[in-house]
């Protein structure tokens, strides 16, 4: 077992939110809001292929040594589940289940002459004996096959469900109706299940996302992506909502001399352009890391710290829009006659800011970390194609973008990693921003007045 | 009027000292002018003398913040704090490591970056208002519906991807324009249309959002349903009092970044190879530059300030509720 930092911050990060959750269980006005995201059906429907993402992202982030030996070689539990996918490796390009390269070479034939085609790949549909015709029979079948077991598998919840509520009942003649969001919560995981299974049991035989310029499987790139994509969303958070929080009540409530000082500190942050200031960063990591090349022991490690870096930049740079918000609500609740009063009857200041204030900006936080996750898992792209971004070994989507896009250039197109980096993007942060919709929905006071 | 402005001035001049000391911090003290040298110079086997000869070729051999060899005021001058950072307060940039003079560099790059970002921050303007006040005009019927998830699904596609598809799809397949370049005078239109369409469309998901929560607070004022009870079609209240009243936070909201624009888009102006800062500071970063980015840090932040200084002046201009103290 090995815990690199990004790990270990994304398991304090599920321990926080366990005990958050536990903690607020029994609140009525935290109740009601989680009450009405139940009710709504994108909301859930996001939020489980939300957490199906964040499932593949743990899984990705257990890490260990493989071999006893003293090598560095350090691989997460994906990576172990995904064996063949990496032993995969072709030459170069390939497409989507093809069984030929890209490119063409000169092939030597079994009868020892050369001919100059495209050569067969090395694993992907390689047990056909005749290509041409027998790959999309071939496809189809492997397709529908897998298919039926992801679907065998995709109705198990489903059947599990049927089980309890009969348990419950007794009776399967009347049967009360699903509610609709489990309704939704079931067919979501159904299809997620079935679709995942079928492509993961196709994977085994095709390349199904194409092979990269060194031939490494798309579709193991955009699933190890997750992870990073992940890390930065909810780790920049983590890091950046302490600072927000203690400074954005402090000013708020204390005003005088505090106030003016986090203003100007956030103002002076602010008027950095962010860019700059993370390229900025960015490039003195790098200067750090290159000088102090012995204490990265492996490149693995290497990449994780500069994803944490990333992090930590992000997240410095990001806290003062959401402090801003916070100072100017704890401006309004301490006038409050609640505060007033508490403040009348000698409370202590900490148990004033603690007790009374603290829970009443909890939806403002709430919203503004599921409004930046999206945007931060779009920002890493960008931030990854001016290289400023993730290390260039670490899988992430702005990684795959940045190697592709001048393949657009080639003849005939080089499409598939750009567009599988595109698609899983695109699912991730579409549920984010869904899923942040119902969540403002839910949890902001003024819509919810309509 | 003169007074106040002067007072915002000087209330701005701290935070500008404020982004000089981070500045030097970051690009000084955390990693010394050695680590620099050594990454320029190639991290290994570099001998001392090199990494000397470098540091006084470009200025870095002089003590970080006091010169104690020097003689009275030089104490003070003689160093690299005072050579590399005070000196921008005064816009002296310097020159960069490769040996170009910065100052001349952004006056002549900054024109490209401003034909870019003017007309994309004006077409998108346009465009996300009239998009916003057709969400607001047809609400609570399917034509919104459509509109708000149009709206998300057009934001949670990264800005890549419309960069990227839009010039394989547009200058490749179809050849309308060219693919990327510049060219002087009015020529640069033809390599301008593309990257400001593109431009505009990758951020009409979030702007029209954006101006369509404003509208719906403004349509709930008092005022609007006196406006409606006395007659006024939904139209007619929506561009007479709606628009109108809800310009305040709009335009102060553009005038923010109206001063920024000459910064131009980074990752724009790379993929069309617009001759702009934007790919300017892309140049500088990758080529580890740390002149030309400590340089484009602070011009952007005193942009930044100028336009915070802009927008509390046009508030004073554009509402009256809001009085100068």
């Amino acid at each position: 077992m090995v815990i690199l930092w990004t790990d270990a911050l994304i398991f304090v990060l599920i321990i926080v939110i366990c005990a958050l959750a536990i903690y607020l269980r029994d609140k009525e006005h935290i109740k009601r809001p989680l009450q009405k995201i139940a009710g709504s059906k994108v909301g859930v429907a996001s939020l489980v292929v939300l957490l199906f993402f964040v499932l593949i992202g743990l899984i990705d982030s257990l890490h260990f040594k493989p071999t006893q030996d003293k090598s560095n070689e350090v691989i997460s539990c994906l990576d172990y589940l995904a064996k063949p996918l990496i032993e995969h490796v072709e030459k170069t390009y390939s497409a989507p289940f093809a069984t030929t390269l890209y490119s063409k070479e000169i092939v030597v034939l079994e009868d020892g002459s050369t001919q100059w085609g495209y050569p067969r790949l090395l694993y992907g549909g390689s047990y056909l004996v005749n290509p041409e015709s027998d790959l999309i029979p071939d496809v189809s079948k492997k397709a529908i096959y897998g298919l039926a077991q992801g679907v065998a598998y995709g109705s198990l919840p489903i059947l599990f469900y049927l089980a309890i509520s009969y348990k419950r009942q007794r009776k399967w003649i009347k049967l009360e109706p699903i509610p609709a969001s489990t309704r939704t919560v079931l067919l979501v995981t159904f299809v997620i299940v079935s679709l995942g299974y079928a492509l993961n049991y196709l994977s085994s035989y095709y390349h199904v996302f194409g092979t990269d310029k060194v031939g490494e499987d798309v579709f193991y790139q955009t699933v190890k992506s997750i992870r990073t994509g992940l890390v930065l969303g909810t780790l920049t958070t983590l890091i950046m909502l302490p600072l927000a929080i203690v400074f954005g009540i402090l000013a708020g409530y204390f005003q005088g001399w505090l106030d003016d000082i986090i203003q100007y500190l956030y103002t002076t942050l602010n008027s950095i352009p962010s860019v700059l200031l993370i390229a900025a960063s960015i490039l003195m990591v790098q200067v750090y890391i290159t000088n102090h090349e012995q204490s990265f022991t492996s490149v693995i490690v290497r990449a994780d710290m500069r994803l944490l870096f990333l992090c930590l930049i992000l997240g410095v740079t990001n806290w003062t829009g959401l402090c801003r918000l916070l100072r100017a609500e704890t401006l309004k609740l301490r006038e409050m006659e609640y505060v007033q009063a508490a403040r009348a009857l000698g409370v202590k200041k900490s148990t004033i800011l603690i007790r009374h204030i603290l829970p009443n900006v909890v939806h403002i936080i709430l919203i503004s970390v599921v409004l930046d996750f999206s945007s931060l898992v779009l920002a890493e792209a960008v931030l990854s194609y001016i290289n400023i971004g993730v290390d260039p070994t670490t899988y992430s989507w702005g990684n795959m973008i940045n190697g592709a896009r001048l393949e657009l250039a080639r003849e005939p197109i080089v499409w598939w990693s750009l567009s599988a980096a595109f698609i899983f993007m695109l699912a991730l942060v579409l549920a984010a921003n869904l899923f942040a919709d119902t969540v403002q929905d839910a949890f902001d006071p003024r819509r919810n007045a309509e | 009027m003169i007074q106040y402005i002067i007072r915002r001035f000087l209330y701005a001049l701290p935070l500008l000292i404020g982004v000089n000391i981070l500045t030097f911090v970051l690009f000084f003290i955390v990693n010394s002018p050695n680590d620099m040298a050594r990454m320029q110079l190639g991290q290994k086997r570099v001998t001392e003398q090199a990494i000397t000869n470098w540091k006084q070729q470009h200025g870095y051999d002089l003590p970080l913040l006091w010169n104690a060899t020097a003689t009275n005021e030089e104490k003070v001058t003689q160093t690299i704090f005072y050579q590399k950072s005070v000196g921008l307060f005064l816009f002296r940039f310097g020159v960069s490591e490769s040996g170009r003079n910065i100052g001349a560099d952004i006056q002549e790059r900054m024109w490209p970056s401003l034909a870019l970002a003017l007309p994309t921050l004006i077409v998108g303007l346009l465009v996300d208002v009239t998009f916003a006040l057709m969400m607001v005009l047809f609400r609570g019927g399917y034509l919104e519906k459509t509109g708000i998830v149009l709206c998300v699904a057009l934001m949670s596609i990264s800005s890549l991807f419309y960069i990227i598809g839009g010039q394989f799809i547009v200058a490749k397949v179809l050849k309308l324009v060219p693919i990327s370049g510049y060219d002087d005078g009015f020529s640069a239109i033809k390599f301008l249309i593309l990257p400001v369409i593109i431009g505009v469309f990758s951020g009409v998901g979030s702007g029209a959002r954006w101006y369509r929560t404003l509208f719906l607070e403004e349509v709930e004022k008092d005022y609007v349903r006196t406006a409606r009870a006395k007659g006024l079609s939904e139209t007619q209240t929506l561009f007479r009092h709606v628009l109108r009243n809800a310009m305040i936070p709009i335009l102060t909201g553009v005038v923010v970044i109206l001063p920024l624009l000459f910064m131009g888009s980074l990752i724009m102006e790379s993929f069309f190879s617009i001759p702009g800062l934007g790919s300017y500071t892309i140049d500088a970063i990758n080529s580890q530059d740390f002149a030309i980015v400590r340089a484009m840090v602070f011009l952007g932040s005193v942009l930044y300030v100028i336009g915070l200084l802009l927008t509390d002046i046009s508030y004073t201009l554009v509402d009256p509720r809001v009085r100068l103290s």
